[in-house]
């Protein structure tokens, strides 16, 4: 026990201090090309959730839990059939249900939109804020082009038991304090 | 070079790249697929036309609605979702889109139908231009893929209309 204790003093001991900084470096070099990518995917699909995760049932059988959907918003005119993101004023969660309803204004071009989950019974007025009837355009995040499943898993589990993040991020730190190179 | 550590990310990166690559295939395959789908609606009876108790004008009609989407299924397609719409414009709106009723087509034996059926979703206009009301009948569909981009298609059909007076 005293043993294994004093070894890893040493190791940590005898790193150079050109060699921990080539690491901070490397480790921020790949940080921030991880930065460089998910800001470029912001530019090309124009929204600023290029990805996100599907968390609820309510687009079963398409869509499960833990699927990840590619977005992509453009200046086209909302149609029904489209499955789009949508927040809803003072609510962080992102939905993913598909338009049913549309009414454009001549005079504006402005949408009125009724959403709904495939999966659901009914739309989704009881999910709107109180009062509000329709979504509008700015409410709208994004439309789905593409979809992978199972991929999203991962940032479920780390957002539901964040234990398992600070295991992940820990680990990561201590390998790459403790690798010989 | 050898140790476990090594050989794990090296197994780990391979096996994430090469599933992404069939993944992308998969995807890129279904732009070889061959689509004709046919459909045909008939409006069997417009069953009401009324003006609601706070004012807008609400329509319920039965529809017979035929149709064959069976080219739309390839092996990458998961479930086709199909719905038919009614489009129209108003003096203030440039464009409504309704939706009436949809179905999820699991697979392929499922794809060639016939069903009559009222509207499963109500039909409620901003305002009351309903009566008289020329409009569309669309059906559209949308291929959900099991991996990759999704296709999304329509057939319109034009030339139905609304009676002249509530009923």
């Amino acid at each position: 026990m005293m043993g294994w204790i004093g070894e890893t003093v040493d190791s940590i001991k005898s790193i150079k201090i050109r060699q921990l900084l080539t690491q901070a470096v490397t480790l921020g070099m790949i940080v921030t090309s991880a930065l460089i990518i998910w800001k470029a995917m912001m530019c090309v699909t124009g929204t600023e959730s290029p990805v996100v995760v599907v968390l609820s049932g309510s687009m079963e059988p398409a869509f499960q839990r833990g699927d990840i959907l590619f977005l992509r918003m453009t200046k086209d005119p909302i149609r029904t059939g489209e499955i789009v993101v949508f927040k809803i004023d003072g609510r962080d969660i992102p939905i993913v249900h598909r338009v049913i309803e549309v009414h454009e204004r001549k005079t504006t071009g402005k949408v009125d939109v009724l959403t709904k989950g495939d999966n659901n019974d009914v739309d989704d007025i009881g999910l709107y804020a109180d009062g509000q009837m329709w979504l509008h355009r700015h409410h709208i995040m994004g439309r789905a082009v593409g979809f992978l499943p199972y991929v999203g898993w991962v940032t479920i589990i780390m957002t539901e038991k964040p234990i398992i993040k600070y295991l992940l991020i820990g680990a990561m730190g201590l390998l790459v304090i403790t690798s010989k190179d | 070079m050898h140790s476990f550590g090594y050989r794990a990310n090296a197994l780990l990166t391979f096996s994430v790249t090469a599933l992404a690559f069939i993944c992308a295939i998969a995807s890129f395959s279904d732009k070889f697929s061959n689509q004709n789908p046919s459909a045909e609606i008939q409006i069997l009876n417009i069953n009401r036309l009324k003006k609601q108790s706070y004012g807008n004008d609400e329509v319920s009609l039965t529809l017979d609605i035929s149709a064959d989407l069976q080219s739309l299924f390839t092996w990458n397609t998961k479930q086709v979702f199909a719905f038919v719409a009614a489009e129209y414009e108003t003096s203030k709106n440039s464009l409504n889109q309704v939706s009436l009723w949809d179905v999820i087509i699991p697979d392929k034996e499922h794809a060639k139908f016939r069903i009559q059926t009222s509207n499963k979703y109500r039909f409620i206009d901003q305002g009351h231009n309903l009566r008289g009301r020329e409009f569309n009948l669309t059906l559209h569909w949308h291929v959900m893929p099991k991996t990759g981009k999704m296709l999304a298609d329509k057939i319109v059909m034009p030339g139905y209309s609304l009676p002249d007076a509530y009923k």
